[in-house]
């Protein structure tokens, strides 16, 4: 019996890049494409078995092994630090990770700087990074909001086209970290499975 | 008195299983008390893989510890004897915080430790019964193995800061090329230099596939001789097609040097087998002599109850 590769991929416009630079690769699951709510694709010939899982998911599913590989964003992987191989850096899914602020923000390094965001451990090793005293209010989304409301000073969240921030009154104080989508693997999964990931990893770099 | 294999569980028989293993070839079971000094510990926290440890207060008033470790416990303990070797073997249960639940969890090991004058033999010996001691949960396992030496006789020769080399050394651990040679190019370190670094973290397949590609590199030379004297035992040995040369397996350098290694099952997420040489550790507990050990998990198990090993 065929030994299935089993890929989480990224629901969403990003998963369905992914699944065609696979697709492109030589991995394709034809029945991805019907317009359906199954959740679980498979392609016996190709040996892979696709999954849409939610992003901020996908590592996850791969550390737990659940998932040999994976698709997921840095800003994920650094905020879950998920025991996994990061193998390839995709480079799209481009944006990056950083502290935005009230235009007429002025820090003042003599009290607590307030942090709101959905990533609390990447604010917090960056601000430990630089030695800067905070307090975090950990929001799961809407996060624009919050210095407007004076809920917080700053946030700290991913900026794509800085539309949303410009759109609030806000702009971005300082760039934490470029953000791209990465190939993930689990750790057992490479081993077992390593004749397999490396050939998806050539083909994936053949269509860069 | 007959045992009756019935009575025994999964975990049991596996248990059992090791311990008679260990005990052919020599090692002496060892038993420890389940509390120790907090002090240990607090000295050695970057040994210990999480760094919180349950502690009370005794009736005579000193700090204890539910042990987190075995190893500490056991060089401790053990003579500080340069001329010969004490091989010992032990099965404790230790408390760390699971990283799901973020709460203590009790976890079996069972594990090995040679102490004393070691010798490529004694090296060899404990990653013959780390080898074995996969083989008998499962017979569907992998030994990665690794020199720390090939990575730290790369990484010390770029003039970059402590935090950077660490940087590198977590990408390492990772397979993280596209990191390494961004780090690389920021620092300014020489592209071949960067190329190299890539390539030995990328390396993975057999001993025989892997070595001789080390063999040019006069700054490896050392660690690659020190791996091959290591690995030589193993030919003729049916145990050798579980070896994998993987240098990405990194272990904490305050505590680790040479030679190091993970085991893995298929089916089983994460490692389920660790060890390696800790000579440093036991300079920092005083101890003259070399050591050489490691540990296998067995809490992650229970998963594989359908997937049988040797003993089975």
């Amino acid at each position: 019996m065929k030994q299935m590769l089993n890929i989480a991929l990224p629901k969403g416009r990003l998963g369905e890049k992914v699944y065609d630079m696979f697709e492109k690769a030589g991995f394709e699951c034809p029945s991805i494409k019907e317009n359906n709510r199954k959740l679980i694709f498979e392609n016996e010939e190709a040996g892979v078995r696709y999954f849409w899982v939610k992003p901020s998911d996908v590592a996850i599913y791969v550390e737990r092994g659940a998932a040999d590989i994976g698709v997921a964003g840095k800003d994920i992987l650094l905020e879950y630090e998920p025991e996994v191989y990061e193998l390839m850096d995709l480079g799209f899914g481009k944006c990056r990770m950083a502290v935005a602020a009230k235009k007429d923000f002025r820090d003042d390094p003599n009290r607590t700087l307030c942090v709101a965001t959905k990533f609390s451990r990447i604010a917090q090793n960056y601000y430990s990074s630089i030695g800067r005293d905070i307090d975090i209010i950990h929001l799961n989304g809407s996060i624009e909001i919050a210095p407007i409301l004076g809920l917080s000073d700053v946030i700290v969240d991913i900026v794509e086209t800085g539309t949303t921030l410009k759109e609030n009154n806000l702009e971005v104080i300082e760039t934490i970290v470029p953000i791209s989508a990465r190939l993930i693997a689990n750790k057992t999964s490479f081993k077992f499975k390593n004749s397999q990931i490396t050939k998806i990893m050539r083909e994936l770099q053949k269509n860069d | 008195m007959q045992i009756n294999d019935n009575v025994l569980n999964y975990d049991e028989k596996i248990i059992f299983s090791l311990r008679s293993l260990y005990s052919k070839y020599g090692y002496a079971p060892y038993k420890m008390s389940k509390f120790e000094e907090y002090d240990l510990y607090v000295k050695n926290k970057d040994f210990l893989i999480s760094d919180s440890v349950i502690t009370f207060t005794d009736t005579n008033g000193k700090l204890m510890a539910l042990k987190p470790d075995v190893t500490l416990s056991i060089i401790k303990n053990s003579k500080d004897a340069c001329e010969t070797v004490q091989k010992l073997y032990y099965n404790e249960n230790v408390y760390r915080i699971s990283k799901g639940t973020k709460v203590f969890k009790e976890i079996m090991q069972v594990g090995l430790e040679c102490i004393g004058n070691i010798d490529n033999y004694c090296i060899f010996e404990v990653l013959m019964l780390a080898a074995q001691s996969l083989k008998n949960i499962s017979a569907d396992a992998i030994l990665d193995i690794s020199h720390l030496g090939v990575l730290s006789s790369i990484i010390d020769s770029f003039s970059v800061s402590y935090e950077m080399k660490q940087a590198l050394m977590k990408c390492a651990a990772e397979k993280n090329l596209h990191e390494i040679s961004a780090i690389c190019a920021d620092n300014g370190i020489e592209p071949e230099k960067a190329e190299l670094l890539a390539d030995i973290i990328s390396f993975y397949g057999t001993p025989d596939e892997i070595l001789p590609k080390l063999k040019d590199i006069p700054e490896l030379s050392e660690a690659v001789e020190q791996l091959e004297a290591a690995l030589a035992p193993f030919e003729g040995n049916e145990l050798k097609e579980m070896l994998r040369i993987d240098f990405s397996v990194v272990s904490d350098m305050k505590y680790y040097n040479g030679i190091v290694f993970k085991g893995f099952i298929n089916g089983i997420p994460n490692s389920v087998l660790s060890g390696g040489q800790y000579d440093k550790l036991m300079e920092k507990m005083n101890r003259k002599s070399g050591a050489v050990g490691f540990a296998v998990y067995l809490d992650m198990l229970e998963r594989l109850e359908n997937q049988k090993g040797e003993i089975f």
